[in-house]
C-alpha cells in the first residue's frame, strides 16, 4: 500500500461515537454535560456576559458581519474595475453632461474604496484575531477561569459595537446617497471619501462627513486600547504557577507582543483624530497648511500608529501558525525561543519603520534613509519564524487537515509579501512603485492574506472547542483550496500592473491596465465563492456536524486539556501547567475519533513530578 | 557611472527611459532573483517535507531536533547580508534621483484638483509638460490645494506635490537611446476653439499621473510629459510661446490675463480684489494718491503695467508685481482691459465676461 493509502484507509474509516467525552476518551456524565454554551439561557445571558468565551463568539458575529460587508464592498470594486465602463481613459472626448455622470461614478468608487478599507482595516483585521481567538483562547491556554478584568472585556466588546455601528451608519450613507441622491434629505450627508489613511488636507477639506467617521474610529480604537490593557495583565497576572515565560504557548506570546502594540500604538492614533477634528471643527493650523499647518506632520502621527497596526493584525496570525505547524507535524516546535522573541522584536521594529510611508512625501534623504536601513531588518524576524516553521515540519509526521492546509498557504503568502516587501523597503525601487497596485497587492498579501490565512487557520483549528462540533474535512479543504487559488489570482497579477505603473485608488485606468484588472477580478470572484463555502461548513457543523472530541488534533496547550464546547469555568479543576508542544501523553481513540490522554499518566502529577 | 550600466529592463517593468531607470532596473532584477530563488527554497521545502514527511499511523511522534542555535544564526545572518546589499543599492540610487544637478534646466509645475500646469523658462504655461533631451530637468512642484504627486512609471521616479511647500523632481531622459529626433517642423494645427495645437512628430510622449489620492477625479488627473531634441524643443516653444500670431488682440490679452495671473488679483466683474477691477475701469477717471484724478487711457494703464505702483490709486496696497512682457503682450493686455470697459471701443463679447473672471 502507499503511504497515503495507509492514512486515508486509517482517516476515513473512523466511525467515531458521537457521544461526549472527556479527554480520557470517557463518555461524559450527561449531568455534567454542561457547557459555556448551554450554562446561561436568554438573551441577557449572552449580552451581559463576562465570559471570556461568549464574548468571543459575539466578537466573531460582528466581525465576520463586518468582514462580509467590507468583502462585498471589494467585489463592487473589482467589478467596478473591470467594467468596460468603467474605464475613462479618453475622457477629453465626453460631453459635460458624461463627465458629471462619470463624476458621480467616481465619487461612488471612491467612497467604496474607503468604506471597503476603513471597514476591513478597522472592524476585521485589526480585532480579528485577538477579539475572536484571543479572548476565547488566551484564558484556557493559561488554564485561568476568565481574562484580567472580564467587566473591561465586555466594555471593549461595546466600544467596538457602539464605534463600529456608527462608523458603518456614516459611511454607508453616503454610498446610499450616491445611488440614491433623494436619500440626503432623508438622513443627511454623510459618506466618506478620503480612504482609510485620512491624509490631510484633503480630509479636512472634503465635503464628506470626515468628522463623524473619525469619532467612529476613535470609539473602535479604544476597544483596540482595553483589549491589549486586559490581555497584558492576564498574560502577567493568570499564568498557571509553574508556567514561565518560556513555557508558554506561542500563540500567548503573539497575542502579547500584539497587545503592547495596541496599548502603545492606539492612543497615538486617537490623538492624531482628536487634532484633525480640532483643525476640522475648531481651524486650528496643524496639518492644513492654509492654516499655517504641516499636512507631512499628519503623516507621520497617523502611521505611527498605523504600521505597528500592520504588525496588529499579523503578529497574532504568526502566532496561530506556530501553534499548527507543531501540532500537525506531530513534533515540537523548531526553535521556540527566537520564534518568541521574534515576535517582540517585530513588535518593537513596528515603532520605528513608520516613516517608510512617506518615502516620496519629500522629507529628507537622511531620514529616507535610516527608515529604509530600519525597514529591511524587518526582514530578519520574519525569515526567522518561515525558517522555524519549515524546520518543525522537517522529519515530522505532517497531517494535512485543514488548519495545516491555511497554515501552509500562510507561509506562501506571507513569503510572497514579505519579499515584496524588501523591493519596497529598497528606496530607489520604492520611488518607482510607491502608490501603485505594487503596493496593492504587498499589503494584501501581508495584511489580508496572511491575516486571513491565520484566522482561518486558527477558526478551523479551535473551532471544535469553540462549538463542540466537527466540520466536514472535504469541503473545508476544497474551500481552502479555492481560496488560495483566487488569492493568488486577485493579488499576484496586481504586483505586475503596479510594476508597469498602475497607481492605486484609480477609479478609471488607461486601457493597457484591463487585462490586469479582469484577471484580478476573475480571481476575486474564486476567492469570494471559496469564503462562501468556509461559511456553509460552519453552518453545516452547527447544525449537523458530529460532536468534537475533547482534543481532535492531539495538540497539547491546556485548551485541549478540558471538553469540547469547555465549561462555563473553563475547567473542572484548575491544571497546572504543561509543556505545549509535548505531546506524548496523547494517544488517538478510533471510537472518540480524537486523542485521548494515556490514562496511567495522569498529566497534572506527571508535570508535578518534572517540576 | 550610469553609462556603464546598459539600458536594461526589469522584469516586469515599463521602458526604462531616464538615465536613472537602468540602475533602478538592475536592483529590481536583484531583488525578484533573490525572491524568486527564497520563494522556490520555501515552497520546494514545503513540498518535500509534505511529500517526504507525511504522517502514516495517527500515533507517529517523532522526536527530532528541536533547536540548533548554529543554524538560527545562519538564517539570521545570510538575510541580514542580502538585505543590507539592497539597501545600499537602493539608497545609492535613490541619492542619484533625489539630487538634481546644478546644471538642471527648471521648470514649475502647478497642481490643483484636477489639473497640471507647467510653466516653461521663457513664462509660458501648458498643461502638458515639453523639455528638451540630453539634459537634467528639473521640476518644482507645487499644490494649491492638496496633496497631489508627479509620477512617469518610464522614468522610474516619483515625488509628493504637499501644499505649503516646494518639493522637487529631476530626470534627465537620453536622445539617442529613446528615438528621440526631430524631423525639422512643427505641426501646427488649429482646434475648432481657435486656440492652435504644435506638434513635434519627433518627440517621445509618456503619460504623467497623479499618484496621490486627491478626491473625485484623481484618476483622470493625467497629463504627458513630451521629450524632445534641444532642436525640437527651441522650435516646439518658439511655436507654442508664439501663440498670439494671428490673433486678433483683445484675445491675446484674454489669454494673457489668466496666463499671467492678472486673474488673480483684477477681476473682471467689478468685485474688489487687490488691485482695481479692469471692468468700466479704461475711460473712467482714478483718485491717486498724489490728490489729482486721471483717467485711466491708454498711456495711463500702460505706465500702470510697465511701472506698477507708480501712480498710485487711492486704496489699494503697492503690491503688484513687474512682469516680464513683451511690447506685444502689453497692447495685447491694454486692448483687452478696453474691451471691459462700456467706454471702450470693443465689443463685449469674449467669454470671460461670461465666466466672470
Amino acid at each position: 500500500m502507499h503511504a497515503h493509502e495507509v492514512w486515508e484507509s486509517q482517516y476515513m474509516s473512523a466511525t467515531p461515537q458521537s457521544i461526549p467525552t472527556d479527554i480520557f476518551g470517557k463518555p461524559v456524565n450527561p449531568q455534567k454535560g454542561d457547557s459555556y454554551l448551554t450554562h446561561d439561557r436568554g438573551i441577557l445571558s449572552w449580552l451581559l456576559t463576562l465570559d471570556h468565551k461568549r464574548i468571543g463568539l459575539m466578537y466573531m458575529v460582528v466581525i465576520l458581519a463586518s468582514f462580509l460587508l467590507g468583502g462585498i464592498f471589494a467585489i463592487v470594486l473589482r467589478t467596478m474595475l473591470a467594467m468596460p465602463g468603467a474605464n475613462q481613459a479618453n475622457h477629453a472626448s465626453y460631453t459635460d453632461e458624461q463627465l458629471a455622470q462619470i463624476s458621480v461614478n467616481n465619487d461612488f468608487y471612491n467612497q467604496a474604496f474607503t468604506l471597503h478599507g476603513a471597514v476591513m482595516v478597522f472592524m476585521f483585521i485589526i480585532p480579528a484575531i485577538p477579539a475572536i481567538l484571543g479572548n476565547f483562547v488566551l484564558p484556557m491556554m493559561l488554564g485561568a477561569k476568565d481574562v484580567a478584568f472580564p467587566k473591561l472585556n465586555l466594555l471593549s466588546y461595546y466600544c467596538w459595537v457602539g464605534g463600529g455601528l456608527f462608523f458603518v451608519w456614516v459611511l454607508g450613507k453616503g454610498i446610499l446617497n450616491t445611488i440614491f441622491p433623494g436619500m440626503v434629505e432623508f438622513w443627511g450627508s454623510g459618506g466618506l471619501d478620503t480612504g482609510w489613511t485620512f491624509y490631510t488636507p484633503y480630509s479636512t477639506s472634503t465635503g464628506t462627513a470626515a468628522t463623524a467617521a473619525v469619532a467612529g474610529v476613535f470609539i473602535l480604537g479604544f476597544s483596540s486600547i482595553l483589549t491589549g490593557v486586559n490581555f497584558i495583565a492576564t498574560i502577567h497576572t493568570l499564568r498557571p504557577k509553574d508556567m514561565g515565560w518560556f513555557q508558554m504557548p506561542l500563540f500567548v506570546w503573539g497575542l502579547y507582543a500584539t497587545a503592547i502594540m495596541q496599548v502603545l500604538a492606539t492612543p497615538v492614533l486617537a490623538i492624531t483624530l482628536m487634532l484633525l477634528l480640532a483643525e476640522r471643527m475648531l481651524g486650528i493650523g496643524i496639518f492644513d497648511p492654509a492654516l499655517g499647518g504641516d499636512p507631512v506632520l499628519f503623516q507621520h502621527f497617523f502611521w505611527f500608529y498605523s504600521h505597528p497596526a500592520v504588525y496588529i493584525m499579523i503578529v497574532p496570525a504568526m502566532g496561530i501558525i506556530s501553534e499548527i505547524m507543531s501540532v500537525f507535524s506531530r513534533k515540537r516546535i523548531f526553535g521556540y525561543a527566537f520564534i518568541a522573541c521574534s515576535s517582540v522584536c517585530i513588535a518593537i521594529i513596528a515603532f520605528i519603520v513608520w516613516g517608510h510611508h512617506m518615502f516620496t512625501s519629500g522629507q529628507s534623504d537622511l531620514l529616507n534613509a535610516i527608515f529604509s536601513f530600519l525597514t529591511m531588518s524587518v526582514a530578519i524576524p520574519s525569515a526567522i519564524k518561515i525558517f522555524n516553521w519549515l524546520a518543525t515540519m522537517y522529519k515530522g509526521a505532517i497531517v494535512l487537515e485543514t488548519p495545516m492546509l491555511y497554515a501552509m498557504g500562510f507561509i506562501w503568502l506571507f513569503t510572497i509579501g514579505g519579499l515584496t516587501g524588501v523591493y519596497l523597503a529598497a528606496l530607489s525601487i520604492d520611488m518607482h512603485v510607491h502608490d501603485t497596485y505594487f503596493i496593492v497587492a504587498h499589503f494584501h498579501y501581508v495584511m489580508v492574506g496572511s491575516m486571513m490565512f491565520g484566522l482561518l487557520a486558527g477558526m478551523s483549528y479551535w473551532w471544535p472547542k469553540m462549538f463542540g462540533k466537527m466540520y466536514h474535512e472535504g469541503w473545508s479543504k476544497v474551500a481552502a483550496i479555492l481560496i488560495f487559488a483566487g488569492f493568488n489570482l486577485t493579488f499576484f497579477i496586481q504586483f505586475i500592473a503596479g510594476s508597469l505603473g498602475m497607481p492605486r485608488r484609480y477609479a478609471t485606468y488607461p486601457p493597457e491596465f484591463a487585462i490586469y484588472h479582469h484577471i484580478s477580478t476573475l480571481g476575486s470572484y474564486i476567492l469570494a465563492t471559496g469564503l462562501f463555502i468556509v461559511l456553509g461548513v460552519w453552518i453545516h457543523s452547527l447544525v449537523r456536524g458530529r460532536p468534537a472530541p475533547a482534543n481532535p488534533w492531539g495538540a497539547n496547550s491546556l485548551e485541549w486539556h478540558t471538553k469540547s464546547p469547555p465549561l462555563h469555568a473553563n475547567f473542572e479543576k484548575t491544571p497546572l501547567a504543561t509543556d505545549p508542544y509535548d505531546f506524548d501523553d496523547w494517544r488517538w481513540d478510533e471510537n472518540v475519533g480524537g486523542y485521548v490522554m494515556n490514562e496511567n499518566t495522569h498529566h497534572e502529577e506527571k508535570t508535578a513530578q518534572t517540576k | 557611472m550610469l553609462i556603464v550600466l546598459a539600458q536594461t529592463r526589469g522584469i516586469g517593468m515599463p521602458e526604462p527611459v531616464s538615465t536613472f531607470a537602468s540602475e533602478v532596473d538592475w536592483l529590481w532584477n536583484f531583488v525578484t532573483i533573490v525572491s524568486v530563488f527564497f520563494t522556490a527554497l520555501n515552497l520546494g521545502l514545503m513540498a518535500y517535507f509534505v511529500y517526504r514527511y507525511r504522517q502514516k499511523d495517527r500515533n507517529d511522534l517523532p522526536h527530532g531536533q528541536h533547536h540548533n542555535t548554529t543554524l538560527e544564526i545562519t538564517w539570521s545572518v545570510i538575510p541580514l547580508i542580502i538585505v543590507l546589499a539592497i539597501f545600499v543599492w537602493g539608497f545609492r540610487g535613490y541619492l542619484s534621483m533625489a539630487t538634481p544637478p546644478a546644471n538642471s534646466l527648471e521648470f514649475m509645475a502647478t497642481t490643483w484638483k484636477w489639473a497640471w500646469e507647467f510653466t516653461y523658462p521663457n513664462g509660458f504655461k501648458t498643461n502638458e509638460l515639453h523639455v528638451p533631451a540630453d539634459k537634467p530637468i528639473q521640476v518644482v512642484l507645487e499644490s494649491r490645494d492638496v496633496i497631489h504627486a508627479f509620477y512617469v512609471p518610464e522614468f522610474r521616479t516619483k515625488r509628493d506635490i504637499v501644499p505649503g511647500r516646494y518639493n522637487k523632481i529631476w530626470f534627465q531622459v537620453d536622445s539617442e537611446p529613446n528615438g528621440v529626433a526631430f524631423n525639422g517642423a512643427i505641426e501646427t494645427e488649429t482646434l475648432p476653439d481657435g486656440s492652435k495645437k504644435y506638434t513635434d512628430h519627433g518627440a517621445k510622449k509618456y503619460r504623467l499621473y497623479c499618484a496621490e489620492y486627491c478626491g473625485t477625479n484623481h484618476s483622470k488627473m493625467q497629463a504627458y510629459v513630451y521629450i524632445h531634441t534641444q532642436e525640437g524643443y527651441n522650435a516646439w516653444l518658439a511655436a507654442a510661446s508664439n501663440w498670439q500670431e494671428g490673433l486678433p488682440p483683445v484675445q491675446v490679452g484674454q489669454k494673457l490675463y489668466s496666463l499671467k495671473g492678472c486673474n488673480t488679483c483684477h477681476s473682471l466683474d467689478g468685485s474688489r480684489g487687490n488691485g482695481p477691477s479692469w471692468k468700466n475701469l479704461f475711460g473712467y477717471p482714478q483718485m491717486l494718491k498724489s490728490g489729482d484724478s486721471k483717467v485711466a487711457d491708454e498711456a495711463f494703464i500702460r505706465q500702470a503695467i510697465l511701472e506698477p505702483n507708480s501712480q498710485g490709486i487711492v486704496g489699494y496696497q503697492p503690491v503688484m508685481p513687474k512682469l516680464n512682457l513683451k511690447e506685444s503682450d502689453v497692447s495685447a493686455l491694454i486692448a483687452f482691459i478696453k474691451s471691459q470697459s462700456d467706454k471702450g471701443p470693443y465689443p463685449q463679447t469674449s467669454p470671460a465676461l461670461k465666466n466672470g473672471r
